[in-house]
């Protein structure tokens, strides 16, 4: 199939970004988007213009690299889908698709359509783990854990990281992220000790990177792990009680 | 030919480690933190080590070509992890997990190692549990295992589908305590292109940062490399796109032995590609061969819908051929066989690159949401990628390159044979032997980040007390420096006219083609021949645009596949001089008359070092002899 693509082009942070427009051609249904981007970069190649840069690694939907607004909508159209995973038999010949980086305040553009997401990285710093430090652990099945209780767990765990959640959210919060990985930690027994801690050192750090949220619910709808927004109000739960006792630890 | 110091100590095997244990020189926590470590990659065995030697009070400085610590290769792996808990009470223990490892790996791994791994394995779990890895778990609350990649007993440990994701994830947590209290210090996007020796003895790094284009200097007391495997040598395989060998490849070129570099796992079912655009394959869960029935159909000009091909005229080959074993015969036998059923033209799918792995008999049995139950989600990636739904067709799948068991040469300390140069996880060579089983790969990861590098790197540190690190206006620093800039100016002054990945592609095909599931002397020498002429042309034809004062991956790329080059070439070398058949390295010249690999224990029972000598077709061979006390050698048989 034959495509129009309308890019975002940006040479660097600070340089002003434009979009350009260039024609995908003989595009297989069985392509996956990427691949149709690899295409049109070979071709870019050949006829010597820089190619795009865009982010991508795992092409296996698991690693939370890849990430693009496609036609205004965070991962594209499929629902529970990360762009890698993303394929062209979702689109017809002729096509027009515009294609963004994620844009919000707190991910920076560093080119093209690739942005910078280590505000995630500083939320987990603050808080998102269980002190422990190596060798010290007690046997693995000394604490029980209810199975329904280990799968919620895993439920919030599958977060990827990729940052959709802001992309979509009109606000730029990520409140989607930062309480999947609360809640994973704050209903296991292994992160009783540190919870209302936790919450506070990570809520404080989301907020100083990251809009408030007006619970829209755009987040959830472009989560590639269906992350649910229940999450957020377990957060906004533990925050409230944290804030009130007045428990910030140490 | 020299002969390797492996430094594995005396006495008994079961006692080997504890021992050593106590015999390696410490490091005072009050002096710790005048020692400087570098860590060079963040999956499990990187993250796992820079957060446990954050910890112990060393000064730690951990690189990353990725955007955040949390994306590493590792985080793709699907299926467990193992470890000899026993809490089934089926019969498992170290010495057995031990045993399975040694024999899976076709009795080319050295024993104390894999030993040592078995006896850490229960506390890799203790501590991943510890963190809050949501590990799958029974109704009563205790952690549930499933059985794996031919293991007769139950000992994977896993979470949902995404195994690697939450142990690297619980690592990175770790990690980033220890980058919060300042212990380590995380330096994300940025990636090492040198290793610098001084004396001997490594002495830092030179990296570059992928967003500014920035060259740097690191000096350190000691160095690790964490930076996982080579399988995309091939170019289409199952590894991150990004995974590499540069890091490994710049010791290798700075005297660090490269080991059993032809040792690669194809693993059977992964997705066939369906175009030349293809830029990866996608693994199907091993799990999958437990219901699914692997066939393709008798006649090579078979067109109907697979349902309408009635029973007598598909051939299920590995039923007929192990039928002990049958669908769940281990890796690189099941990838051998879908081989020869596909080159004698019997491969399905448009391209005739597959063969069929069938649920309709599980579907019978146990009905549709049974069958959900268990495979749902891989039946939706299938559908996903392939288009195709595998409750009504069969699925289609063939090996890809999905693992390198080769990697640095590494003594029991897991020091290269440059000290003060370490490396861990898959990286290095060590435990996996020709042929790594499944569930044991995020188990060797962990195991050298979280349970033995942290002790064998301070025997290493300890003598060095009071010795500043080298400084790095040192010359070999400048003359390191001076070689990574004359390499990024000259690839983008080549103006060639194909593509980095052009150029890959075709590296990938003959590596494929000569060196892949079967590997025959004439295959080899005509790739030994190819590879330096396409080499040549890549030099003088590659094409990069762009500069590199910016982000630019054609040129992060070129320098990777550059390396992939000289690696190709060492692969097949290594490949030909192994004139046997074990594991994943099978010459045609060397089977069973039943086609079975056949071993030459009396002539090949070592493990095969290589040093660099300037020349990529002329390294010099070196021979570890393996010795095997505890594990009888026996001709592995699934039939
Ligand atoms: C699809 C798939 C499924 C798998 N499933 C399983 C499974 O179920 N069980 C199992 O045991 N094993 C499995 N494996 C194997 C296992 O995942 C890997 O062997 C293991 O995770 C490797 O970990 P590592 O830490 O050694 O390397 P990696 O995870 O590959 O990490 C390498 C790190 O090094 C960094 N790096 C590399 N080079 C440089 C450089 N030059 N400069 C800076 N940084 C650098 C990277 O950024 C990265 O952080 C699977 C593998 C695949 C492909
Ligand atoms: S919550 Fe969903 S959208 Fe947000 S980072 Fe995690 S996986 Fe991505
Ligand atoms: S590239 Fe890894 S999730 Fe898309």
């Amino acid at each position: 199939m034959n495509l129009t693509l309308r890019v975002w082009r940006q040479a660097g942070p600070d340089a002003p970004g434009r979009f350009e427009t260039y024609e995908a051609k003989g595009i297989s249904e069985d392509s996956s988007f990427l691949e149709m981007l690899d295409t049109v970069n070979e071709e870019l190649v050949a006829e010597g213009e820089e190619p795009i840069e865009f982010m991508h690694d795992c092409r296996e939907g698991i690693c939370g690299t890849c990430g693009l607004m496609i036609n205004g909508r965070a991962h594209g159209p499929e629902l529970g889908t990360a762009t890698c995973q993303l394929h062209m038999r979702t689109y017809s010949d002729g096509d027009e698709l515009v294609i963004e980086p994620f844009r919000a305040a707190g991910f920076p553009i560093i080119k093209d359509l690739v942005v910078g997401r280590s505000a995630f990285d500083r939320i987990i710093e603050a808080g998102g783990y269980v002190t422990v430090d190596t060798g010290s652990a007690p046997d693995a099945n000394l604490t029980p854990v209810p199975k329904e209780t280990a799968d919620l767990a895993m439920d919030a765990a599958a977060c990827i990281g990729c940052g959709a959640c802001v992309a979509a959210c009109p606000n730029g919060a990520a409140q989607l992220f930062t309480s999947a990985k609360i809640s994973q930690l704050n209903v296991l027994p292994q992160g009783q000790p540190e919870r209302y801690q936790r919450t506070l050192g990570m809520v404080e750090v989301m907020e100083e990177h990251f809009g408030s949220c007006t619970n829209m619910g755009e987040c959830e709808a472009a989560c590639p792990k269906g992350i649910s927004i229940d999450f957020i109000a377990m957060m906004n739960k533990d925050y409230r009680k944290a804030t009130f006792a007045g428990r910030k630890a140490g | 030919m020299t002969v390797l110091d492996s430094r594995v100590p005396d006495g008994p095997l079961e006692s080997k480690w504890e021992d050593h244990k106590f015999d390696m020189k410490l490091v005072n926590p009050n002096n710790k933190r005048r020692f400087e470590i570098i860590i060079v990659g963040t999956g499990l065995a990187g993250a796992s080590a820079a957060a446990t030697l954050g910890e112990l009070g060393y000064k730690v400085k951990v690189f990353t070509y990725h955007d955040s610590a949390r994306r590493a290769h590792s985080i793709a792996a699907q299926g467990g992890i193992n470890a000899a808990k026993n809490y089934h009470g089926d019969g498992d223990s170290v010495f057995r997990l031990f045993y399975d490892t040694v024999k899976g790996g076709d009795y080319r791994s050295r024993e104390a190692n894999v030993h040592r791994l078995a006896e850490v394995s229960n506390s890799i779990i203790d501590q991943c549990v510890a963190q809050g890895v949501p590990f799958a778990r029974e109704y009563g609350g205790l952690l549930d295992n499933r059985s794996f990649g031919g293991a007769q007993v139950s000992r994977t440990f896993y979470a949902r589908g995404q195994t690697g994701q939450q142990l690297l994830l619980g690592a990175y947590q770790a990690l980033s305590r220890q980058v919060k209290e300042g212990n380590v210090e995380l330096i994300t996007k940025s990636e090492m292109l040198e290793l610098v020796v001084v004396d001997g003895k490594a002495a830092g790094i030179v990296v570059r940062d992928l967003v500014t284009g920035e060259i740097t200097r690191h000096s350190a007391h000691a160095t690790v490399l964490a930076t996982g495997g080579y399988a995309n040598a091939f170019f289409l395989s199952t590894m991150a796109m990004a995974s590499n060998v540069t890091a490994a490849w710049r010791a290798h070129r700075k005297g660090a032995f490269f080991a059993n570099p032809s040792f690669t796992q194809i693993h059977p079912t992964a997705i066939p590609s369906s175009d030349e655009f293809q830029s990866k394959l996608t693994l199907m869960s091993e799990s999958l061969r437990n219901d699914g029935r692997i066939w393709v159909p008798e006649d090579p000009d078979e067109s109907r819908h697979p349902a309408d091909i009635p029973e007598e005229e598909r051939d299920y080959y590995l039923e007929r051929r192990y039928p002990a074993f049958g669908n769940l015969a281990p890796r690189d036998i099941s990838s051998r066989a879908a081989k020869v059923v596909v080159d004698e033209g019997k491969g399905v799918g448009p391209l005739k690159n597959g063969v069929y792995l069938d649920f309709a008999d599980v579907m019978e049995r146990l009905g549709h949401d049974a069958v959900a139950d268990k495979y749902g989600n891989l039946f939706e990636m299938y559908e996903r990628i392939t288009g195709e739904d595998p409750y009504e067709v069969p699925m289609r799948i063939y090996p890809a390159p999905h693992y390198t068991m080769g990697g640095l040469w590494v003594d029991y300390h897991l020091q290269t044979t440059i000290p003060g140069l370490f490396s861990i996880g898959e990286s290095n060579f060590s435990d996996h032997g020709a042929n790594r089983l499944g569930a044991s790969a995020l188990m060797q990861g962990l195991a050298d980040g979280y349970f033995v590098l942290p002790y064998t790197i301070g025997d290493y540190l300890a003598p060095m007390l009071g010795q500043p690190k080298v400084e790095t206006s040192a010359p070999e620093f400048d003359q390191a420096e001076q070689d990574v800039q004359a390499r990024i100016e000259k690839y983008l002054n080549t103006n060639g006219t194909r593509s980095v990945d052009w150029f890959h592609r075709e590296l990938g095909k003959l590596l494929w083609d000569y060196c892949g599931m079967e590997r025959t002397k004439e295959g080899l020498e005509k790739a030994l021949s190819e590879i330096p002429a396409l080499r040549a042309e890549f030099e003088r034809d590659v094409r990069v645009l762009g500069s590199a004062e910016s982000l630019n991956s054609s040129l992060e790329k070129v320098g990777r596949v550059a390396d992939f080059f000289e690696l190709a070439e060492l692969m097949c070398k290594d490949a030909l001089v192994r004139e046997e058949s074990c594991g994943g390295h099978f010459r045609a010249e060397h089977q069973t008359d039943d086609g079975e690999a056949q071993r030459d224990d009396e002539n090949f029972a070592h493990v095969t070092a290589w040093e660099w000598t300037g020349d990529p077709g002329d390294p010099t061979e070196h021979r570890e002899q393996l010795d095997f006390e505890y594990v009888t050698l026996t001709q592995r048989s699934y039939k």
